[in-house]
């Protein structure tokens, strides 16, 4: 079976074909006119994939020499309405067309089973840390269909964090890869930062992102040390929380996924692990299509019922 | 008003006090810098509202819809362009609380009936100060300060 994936929630026009020996294609168009703005603006968003979509499905079709694929799947959530409409919208007039089904995908467990796309895979159970800049996750990931979230944030994302922590050192939009370059180049223990971790289990980053801005404010140090001081506490209550875990479930298997997943901090850190750890190349760990259309194929494959075909602009994984 | 918030918890306490207040079609806007405690004071209402759950922080969504005693619409502008349009993000809604945080990036489109709490950090330590524009707000106001 070969499935079209295709993915708008937010700011990447995506398109991919995967069969059950592979990706096939795999075509990621970044829109770029949000960089003026320092965010994503929706409407525009909206714009950009309706002008975006036709091309990037030719195109992933074309790479993969499909001319009609078996079925569609379409990312329906979370992410921005008017976003998700325009792939949405597409997906079901080109599955009519084509006379084939279409399935609406979540793309947070497009994020989950991504790890699965690389080789080698994790085995079930893994646990699987999705970190973005909506989302700070980590689920214990049991099987197709089959996840529990262990802990999650209580307040700001992580790729948010980095976001704002860039905004205050005035880095530019978005913010975290240049954190991350910065980071490499400077001293994480000129600046002692908190770790919070709530006692009730999940991440709290909104009391780390006031420190950053008290350091910020007081000027005295470079940011080099200030993007190293906050990368490292980041990392250190992700990780944390990975090491309880793998402790109390004795499952040895974790993966990352989600654009923070691309930062190069932490994926060193998540290497030196004594554990089996996975993680995605960085074009696999942003938002692309190959997740979504090999989550549609394995739920497809498992005869799992597919969601009802609507728009959700938040829609957790349970 | 003006109110000392001594710690986090104060914050979260005195979104408790405002939330325990509001009623469908209240618009609250909250106004502070990175850090200020937005989203702690957000957690309060929320809970004064009998949210349980999770409350995060909205950028990335723009708007979080949580369910307590009367719908919560948590929205935050902070991602969008300044004067965007953000008649899609769905906040003109009468049977919902609405609490918007950098509500600064578009107060042109928003609600001209509201209620501002600004957070400030003068260095000696965190204030609440609240105002309202209309009259609906005014006598919210003037419940909150009693």
């Amino acid at each position: 079976m070969r499935v079209l994936g295709i993915e708008s929630s937010c700011d990447e026009t995506a398109a991919a074909v995967v069969s059950d020996d592979g990706v096939l294609s795999d075509v990621v168009w970044s829109q770029e006119v949000h960089a003026a703005y320092g965010g994503v603006v929706p409407e525009l968003a909206a714009r950009a994939h309706l002008e975006r979509i036709v091309p990037v499905v030719r195109a992933a079709l074309a790479a993969a020499d499909v001319d009609r694929p078996d079925a569609v799947a379409v990312t329906a959530g979370p992410g921005l309405v008017g976003a998700l409409l325009v792939g949405m919208s597409f997906a079901r007039a080109a599955a009519v067309g084509w006379g084939v089904p279409v399935v609406a995908v979540n793309h947070l467990e497009g994020h989950l089973l991504s790890p699965l796309l690389e080789r080698p895979a994790p085995p079930f159970p893994y646990l699987s840390l999705v970190v973005s800049g909506g989302h700070t996750t980590l689920y214990r990931v049991d099987g197709v269909g089959r996840y529990a979230t262990l802990h999650e944030t209580l307040d700001d994302a992580a790729g948010e964090a980095y976001d704002k922590v860039a905004r205050m050192l005035d880095l530019g939009y978005p913010g975290g890869p240049e954190v991350d370059r910065l980071a490499a180049l400077g001293d994480p223990l000129a600046v002692p930062l908190p770790r919070p971790l709530p006692a009730a289990g999940g991440w709290s980053f909104s009391g780390l992102k006031t420190a950053v801005r008290a350091v910020v404010r007081a000027g005295a140090n470079r940011p080099e040390d200030v993007c190293a001081g906050f990368q490292a506490a980041v990392i250190d209550c992700l990780l944390a929380r990975v090491n309880q875990e793998v402790d109390r479930t004795g499952i040895e298997h974790v993966a990352i996924a989600g654009g923070v997943a691309a930062n190069r901090g932490l994926r060193a850190r998540l290497a030196a692990l004594p554990i089996a750890t996975y993680a995605p190349p960085p074009g696999r760990c942003t938002d692309n299509a190959a997740m979504i259309g090999l989550t549609g194929l394995v739920r497809l494959n498992a005869g799992l019922e597919s969601a009802s075909f609507e728009a959700r602009p938040s829609w957790e994984v349970h | 008003m003006r109110r000392d918030l001594e710690d986090k918890e104060a914050t979260e306490a005195l979104g408790r006090t405002i939330g325990a207040a509001l009623d469908p079609g209240h618009c609250v806007l909250l106004v502070g810098d990175l850090g200020a405690g937005k989203t702690t004071l957000a957690r309060g209402v929320a809970r004064a509202l009998g949210v349980t759950g999770v409350v995060p922080s909205p950028t990335f969504a723009l708007v979080i819809e949580h369910a307590g005693r009367v719908p919560l619409l948590h929205a935050d502008l902070y991602r969008l362009e300044s004067d965007a349009p953000i008649d899609d993000l769905g906040l003109d809604r009468d049977d919902a609380i609405v609490l918007i945080e950098w509500p600064e990036r578009n107060l042109g489109a928003l609600p001209a009936d509201h209620l501002v709490v600004a957070l400030t950090d003068a260095g000696t330590g965190r204030q609440a100060i609240l105002s309202a524009t209309g009259p609906r707000h005014a006598a919210l106001l003037a419940a909150l300060s009693r």
